[in-house]
């Protein structure tokens, strides 16, 4: 783990994404896109018929959540990551097409690490349950599409120091793999 | 005969979704500093101190503790000599659930069809459970449940003879393979016995018990040290990613079954830990 956390400001680009190694504590900086299972599920039917994604997902991050409405004179109101594992059906579709980040909770699938490597994509752990302290990082969040979906809809959002760790690197080193072989070491027949 | 308003209850109902989903409970944020001190990895600590602030933050600004501000859970046990005056009592709970939905800026978290998954718009329907009790006073519990930790939630139906090591290595493999998904560090309710639907409900029943108090049955105590040293043994850890701290506590909630049965049903529940209940 870095002694000081590094500075991501996407858009990234594909040395920047490989140069990240699991563990590494980061902050984002700029433009990042929300968007959970809902807005995936749209954004694979667009694909599948032919027609553009909403934005433009290259050197992008996308953050699983859903937050809550902002209370009046707040940007949102509370705001940490969802279970990632839910969007692992879609994910490789969007990192083939050059999406860099993805933020979220819990490990990820084997397609999905798979893409990362051969693509070029991190996947960042945010700390799932502490959505007021990470709300405090979003200055600004708009609709981009999908307003009908609500609490899933997709939406940009710009970041100011949001906090943080590489869980799996664009070689496939997993902070989860490492702990489940930690696991195996003390609990073998398990 | 006592008389109860059901715009008391919708009163009461506001006040609980708010302190649930705003304010973690003292029991919560007594058990997450504990676990600080006795917390080894780095990376468990900086996430155990960041939970912290996150109530602080919380508290001071008025900002829901966690965006996922989940399906309401409603429990009345209604004693059987009041009389509710001034409408359908359901029909106040779901008013009162959409009212503080939207009164409170919470998340609409609801679709009207698992299939068709059009939102609901207004966090309704809430899941409400009703029991008749003695006497004239009236509980409400309310859990704010969120959907990362209540879908890696089973339900087993074992064999008798696999006995205690049996329902020990359920609920240590459903701990294990829920990894960082559920929001660790968890509450682990587990519904031992009854059958399958009551087991299930026993579980989320155990939830509601105030973190530190015991279970009543001596058995079911004994069990709940167990489980709670091996998931803790699991090394799973705050947020999955490795720790001493995988489980605030471990509650067991148990009932009688049939001569066939071993059913156990474990409901985990994430570090918010939103249980309020209030009696009028």
């Amino acid at each position: 783990m870095s002694s000081s956390p590094q500075i991501i400001t996407p858009p990234m680009d594909e040395t920047s994404a490989r140069g990240l190694k699991a563990g590494d504590e980061v902050l984002i900086q700029g433009v990042i896109y929300a968007a959970r299972d809902a807005a995936h599920k749209r954004m694979i039917a667009a694909l599948d018929e032919g027609r553009p994604l909403p934005v433009d997902i290259r050197g992008a991050i996308i953050y699983y959540v859903g937050p809550t409405p902002g209370a009046p004179g707040q940007v949102v109101g509370s705001a940490g990551p969802t279970t990632s594992v839910r969007m692992d059906a879609y994910a490789p579709r969007l990192i083939e097409l050059g999406l860099r980040g993805m933020i979220g909770k819990g490990e990820r699938s084997p397609e999905v690490v798979a893409a990362m490597k051969q693509s070029g994509a991190v996947y960042f752990a945010a700390t799932g349950g502490a959505g007021a302290l990470l709300a405090k990082c979003i200055v600004r969040a708009e609709v981009a599409a999908y307003e009908d979906l609500g609490p899933e809809a997709l939406r940009l959002m710009e970041v100011k120091d949001f906090p943080a760790i590489v869980a799996t690197d664009a070689n496939g080193q997993s902070l989860y793999q490492r702990h489940q072989r930690f696991r195996n070491d003390f609990f073998p027949d398990c | 005969m006592r008389e109860i308003s059901t715009e008391v209850i919708r009163e009461a109902l506001l006040d609980c979704v708010r302190r649930a989903c705003f304010i973690l409970m003292p029991d919560v944020r007594q058990k997450l500093e504990e676990s600080l001190r006795t917390e080894t990895g780095e990376t468990g600590k900086s996430i155990l101190r960041q939970l912290i602030k996150n109530a602080e933050i919380a508290a001071a600004e008025s900002r829901p503790l966690c965006q996922d501000t989940g399906v309401a859970v409603v429990f009345l046990e209604i004693g059987q000599e009041i009389h509710l005056t001034g409408g359908s009592l359901e029909e106040t709970v779901q008013a009162a659930v959409r009212e503080a939905y939207k009164k409170f800026y919470l998340r609409k978290s609801l679709v009207d069809h698992p299939l068709n998954r059009k939102n609901t718009g207004d966090n309704t329907p809430a899941m409400i459970h009703t029991r008749i009790v003695p006497g004239d006073r009236m509980k409400i519990g309310f859990v704010a449940k969120g959907g990362g930790c209540e879908n890696m939630s089973r339900i087993g139906m074992l064999t008798p003879s696999v006995g205690c090591r049996g329902v020990v290595d359920f609920v240590v493999q459903t701990v294990r393979d829920a990894g960082g998904n559920p929001c660790p560090p968890v509450v682990v309710g587990v519904g031992l016995g009854g059958n399958f639907e009551k087991a299930a409900l026993l579980a989320k029943e155990a939830l509601l018990r105030p973190l530190g108090r015991p279970a009543e049955l001596p058995a079911d105590r004994e069990l709940e040290r167990t489980l709670l040293k091996e998931v803790n043994d699991t090394g799973v850890g705050p947020m999955g990613l490795g720790g001493r701290t995988t489980a605030l506590a471990v509650h067991v909630k148990s009932f009688p079954c049939h001569i066939a049965a071993l059913p156990v049903a474990v409901n985990l529940d994430c570090h918010s830990h939103r249980h309020v209940e209030t009696v009028l």
